[in-house]
C-alpha cells in the first residue's frame, strides 16, 4: 500500500489533547509519522493530500448502532451501513444485539466482527445480549460472548426491567471486566406510550410516556451498580433529571458512564408536530428544558460519549399513523454535523466534541480506536468545520433514509474517511 | 386559495378539515351561520339540493361508528353527492393493506370528499398528504373530532345566543376523548371559559396549558356552569386500572339531578353519544325535557356536516387534477 501524506491539516486528537496545524504520514495502513516537521522527507510515490486547513482527527467511534443484518436486511445491510458510516467519518461502530437472531451466541459475535472486516471500511464491535434473545429472562453466556469479542452487554433497545436480573448481570459481567448497558426507560411506565407526556402529547392525542420513566430506572440502576460493584452504562440519556442523577452518582464514586444521541441535544419534542414519524424515537423527543440540560451535561463532562443511535427503518414501517410507526432514526451520516452544531453555537469546544465522538466512546468499550498515534491503524476523518450542507431525507448515503433531521442545515462536512490507510469516502 | 376553502385551512394551507386547533373565530362564526341555514333547510319537506351532484363522497371508517357515518351519509345525500360507505376494519387492513395503499386506491377512484374515522391519532393527516380529495376528520384516535365540536357549538349558540362568556364543563374521560380536545380548541377560541372535570387518571397531562381549568370534584366543577358536556366512559377504562368500577365512577363523576342542580338554572346537558346510562349519566337527566339537548345535537350534526361538505367542495374542480 502506498504512503499517504496529509499536508496542511489541523491535527486534533482528543486522546492526547493534540490540536495544531501539521502533517500526518500513513504507511502500510499505519500512522507512520505525526506532527512532522516541514522538512522531513516523504516516501517516494506518496499520495499527498492537501487539507487546506481542514481538521484531521481519528475516525469516529459510534458506540450505538442498530444493524439490519442479520435478520432485517431489507432495512439496511452491513454494506449499506458501512457506506453511510464512511460518509459520516465513522470507522468503528458498536452494534446492538437486537438482530434476528439476537447476538446471544459467541458465533454471532465472531460473525459480525468478520462481516465488518469484510466491508474493508468498518470495524464492527458487537455488544452481547444480556439475556437470551434479549427477552429479559435468562442470562446469556456472558463469559463466552466476552471471549468471542463482545465489548459490553446490553439488551439493546429493550430495558432490563427485572431488578434482580439487572443486579446479577452487573455483578456477573463485572467478573469478566465487562459493563452492562441499559436502555433507561421503565417499561411499565412507558407501556403504550409514543411521545413525552405533556402538553404536546395531550394536544396531539398521543399516548404519553412520563419523562420520569427514564430517571426512575436510572435511579434504580445506579443503586444496583453500587450494590453489585459492577460497571453501568446508561444509553442515550435524554432528560434533565437523568443528567442530575448521573452527575451526583459520579461525584459519589459510582462506576457509571453514559452517552446521548444527537436528537436529544439538537431537537425537542416539537419536531413531532403534525405527526412526523421520522421524529418518532425511543426514548421520545423531550421538551426544550431537557434538551438544554443534555447540552449542559455534554459541556461539563457528565456525559461521556455521543452515539448516533442509528436505527434504520423500512419506509413501510414509518408510513403509518404515528403511534403505529416504528421508532428510530438513522444517524450515521449526520453524527458529526449535528454534534458540530453544538460547537458552532458555543455549547462545547471542538476538542470536547471530538472527544465525545472518538476517545470517549473508545474508552467506554475498551477499544484502541479513536486516537492518533504512531503505530496505530490509520483510521482517519478529514472534515471541513465550516462547510455548509443540508440534510435531505432521500439523499443520504446508505440505504435507510428515516432521518429526524430532514431539512436541517448543518455546518461541518466530512471531506474524506480512511480505514487502515485506505480511502473509503470522499 | 378561495376564502371558502381557507375556512378550514390548516397550518400547511391544505383544504381539509383535520382539526380545530388554531382555527380563528372569524372563520368559525360565519361557518356556524352557514350551518344554521342548513338546519332550516333540513326542516323543510324537500331537502334535496344539487350542490354536490356528480361528486363522490366516501365514508372511510376504520372504526365502527353508526352515528357519525349515518350523519355524514345523510349530509352528503341531501346535497346530491354519490355517497359510498367503506368499512375497512374487517377487510383490507386484515389482508395487509396499509393506509397509504388505501389512499392510492381512492385516488384512482377520483374521490372528491373523504370522510375518515380511524383509531390512530393523525391517520387522517397522513391520508391528507397522499390523497387528492378533501379529507374530513371524523374522529382520529384521541386527537380531534372537529365536526362534533362544531355541532356542539351550533347547538349551544342556538340555545344561548352566543358562545362568548359561557362557562362550559367537559366531564369524564377527557384523556381519551377527541371530542373534548376539539371542543376545548373551539370553545376557548370563541371566548367560552372551559372547565374539565374528572378523576386524575382520566385527565391528560398539562391540559391546563390548553387554556382550561381542571377539577377533580364534580360538585365544585359544575358550580354555576352554563353548559355540561358529558363524555362517554369506555368499558375498557374500568378494567385497565384507570377507574375501579362503574359504580364508583357514577358515584363520583356521574351526572344526576342533584349534581345538575349545582349548575346554573336551565344549564344545557350535552353528550356526544352513545350514552352509558347509569355510568356517566342518569336517565332522568339524559331525558330532561328542557335541559337535555342530546337529540338536538344529532340534528345539528347533519346540518354541520352539510355545511362542511359545502365549504370544502366549493372551488374543487376535477378538471384541474
Amino acid at each position: 500500500m502506498s504512503a499517504v501524506l496529509f499536508d496542511a491539516v489541523r491535527l486534533i486528537d482528543p486522546a492526547t489533547g493534540l490540536d495544531r496545524p501539521g502533517r500526518l504520514l500513513v504507511e502500510n495502513g499505519i500512522i507512520a509519522g505525526l506532527d512532522m516537521a516541514a522538512g522531513d522527507s516523504v516516501p517516494e510515490g506518496a499520495t499527498v493530500i492537501d487539507g487546506h486547513g481542514a481538521v484531521l482527527c481519528p475516525g469516529l467511534v459510534d458506540m450505538r448502532v442498530t444493524l439490519g443484518e442479520p435478520g432485517y436486511e431489507y432495512r439496511e445491510t452491513i454494506a449499506q451501513a458501512a457506506e453511510a458510516a464512511s460518509a459520516g467519518g465513522i470507522t468503528t461502530i458498536c452494534v446492538l444485539p437486537n438482530t434476528r437472531p439476537a447476538i446471544d451466541d459467541p458465533a454471532l459475535v465472531r460473525l459480525l466482527r468478520a462481516l465488518g472486516d469484510e466491508t474493508g471500511r468498518l470495524t464492527i464491535l458487537p455488544y452481547g445480549a444480556v439475556t437470551r434473545g434479549c427477552a429479559g429472562e435468562d442470562m446469556a453466556e456472558l463469559g463466552l460472548l466476552r471471549e468471542a469479542g463482545a465489548v459490553a452487554f446490553t439488551d439493546g433497545t429493550r430495558a432490563i426491567a427485572d431488578a434482580r436480573l439487572m443486579r446479577q448481570a452487573l455483578s456477573y459481567a463485572g467478573g469478566f471486566g465487562a459493563m452492562v448497558m441499559q436502555h433507561p426507560e421503565d417499561p411499565s411506565l412507558a407501556r403504550g406510550g409514543v411521545a413525552t407526556e405533556g402538553e404536546l402529547a395531550t394536544r396531539l392525542g398521543l399516548p404519553g410516556i412520563p419523562a420520569a420513566a427514564e430517571a426512575i430506572l436510572v435511579a434504580r440502576d445506579l443503586r444496583l451498580a453500587q450494590l453489585s460493584g459492577g460497571a453501568l452504562h446508561l444509553c442515550h440519556i435524554s432528560t434533565a433529571e437523568t443528567v442530575a442523577l448521573i452527575r451526583q452518582a459520579k461525584a459519589d464514586g459510582v462506576r457509571v458512564t453514559c452517552d446521548t444521541a444527537p436528537p436529544y441535544f439538537d431537537l425537542n419534542e416539537t419536531a413531532i408536530g403534525d405527526f412526523r414519524t421520522y421524529a418518532k424515537l425511543s426514548p421520545p423527543l423531550r421538551p426544550e428544558a431537557d434538551r438544554l440540560a443534555i447540552c449542559e451535561g455534554l459541556a461539563d463532562g457528565t456525559i461521556d460519549a455521543i452515539g448516533s443511535d442509528h436505527m434504520p427503518c423500512d419506509p413501510d414501517d414509518k408510513r403509518l399513523p404515528f403511534a403505529q410507526a416504528m421508532a428510530g432514526g438513522v444517524g450515521l451520516a449526520t453524527l458529526l454535523g449535528v454534534t458540530l452544531a453544538r460547537v458552532h453555537d458555543g455549547t462545547i469546544g471542538l476538542m470536547r466534541a471530538l472527544e465525545l465522538l472518538t476517545a470517549g466512546p473508545a474508552r467506554i468499550v475498551g477499544s484502541h480506536a479513536g486516537r492518533l498515534a504512531v503505530g496505530a491503524p490509520a483510521d482517519l476523518c478529514l472534515f471541513d468545520l465550516e462547510r455548509a450542507w443540508q440534510v435531505v431525507a432521500g439523499q443520504l448515503p446508505g440505504h435507510a433514509q428515516n432521518t429526524p433531521f430532514d431539512g436541517r442545515a448543518l455546518e461541518g462536512r466530512v471531506i474524506g474517511t480512511w480505514k487502515a490507510g485506505r480511502r473509503v469516502f470522499g | 386559495m378561495p376564502d371558502s376553502q381557507r375556512m378550514f385551512a390548516n397550518a400547511d394551507g391544505s383544504r381539509h378539515l383535520l382539526g380545530l386547533q388554531g382555527m380563528h373565530p372569524t372563520r368559525i362564526e360565519p361557518f356556524l351561520d352557514l350551518a344554521e341555514s342548513y338546519v332550516l333547510l333540513n326542516r323543510q319537506r324537500k331537502t334535496q339540493r344539487d350542490l354536490l351532484r356528480g361528486r363522490t363522497l366516501i365514508n372511510l371508517f376504520f372504526e365502527d361508528s353508526t352515528r357519525t357515518r349515518t350523519s355524514f351519509e345523510l349530509a352528503g345525500k341531501r346535497l346530491g353527492a354519490d355517497v359510498i360507505n367503506m368499512t375497512v376494519s374487517t377487510s383490507s387492513v386484515n389482508k395487509g393493506e396499509t393506509l397509504l395503499d388505501t389512499a392510492a386506491t381512492l385516488n384512482a377512484m377520483r374521490t372528491d370528499l373523504l370522510v375518515v374515522r380511524h383509531a390512530q391519532s393523525g391517520a387522517p393527516a397522513l391520508l391528507a398528504q397522499k390523497v387528492e380529495a378533501s379529507v374530513i376528520n371524523a374522529g382520529d384516535g384521541t386527537h380531534e373530532h372537529p365536526t362534533q365540536a362544531l355541532l356542539d357549538a351550533l347547538t349551544i349558540r342556538r340555545r344561548c345566543g352566543s358562545l362568548a362568556g359561557l362557562v362550559v364543563a367537559i366531564c369524564g374521560d377527557v384523556a381519551h376523548s377527541r371530542v373534548a380536545r376539539s371542543n376545548i380548541h373551539l370553545l376557548t377560541a370563541m371566548g367560552s371559559r372551559v372547565r374539565v372535570i374528572g378523576p386524575p387518571t382520566l385527565i391528560p397531562a398539562e391540559i391546563e396549558r390548553l387554556g382550561v381549568e381542571v377539577f377533580h370534584d364534580m360538585d365544585q366543577g359544575l358550580d354555576g356552569v352554563d353548559v355540561i358536556m358529558m363524555l362517554r366512559l369506555q368499558r375498557e377504562r374500568m378494567t385497565g386500572g384507570l377507574v375501579p368500577s362503574a359504580r364508583e365512577y357514577f358515584r363520583f363523576f356521574g351526572l344526576d339531578a342533584a349534581r345538575l342542580a349545582r349548575a346554573k338554572p336551565g344549564a344545557l346537558v350535552m353528550h356526544p353519544g352513545p350514552m352509558n346510562r347509569g355510568v356517566e349519566i342518569d336517565s332522568q337527566v339524559a331525558d330532561h325535557p328542557e335541559q337535555s339537548v342530546i337529540q338536538e345535537q344529532v340534528e345539528m350534526g347533519v346540518a354541520v356536516r352539510m355545511a362542511v361538505l359545502d365549504r370544502l367542495s366549493r372551488g374543487q374542480d376535477r378538471t384541474d387534477r
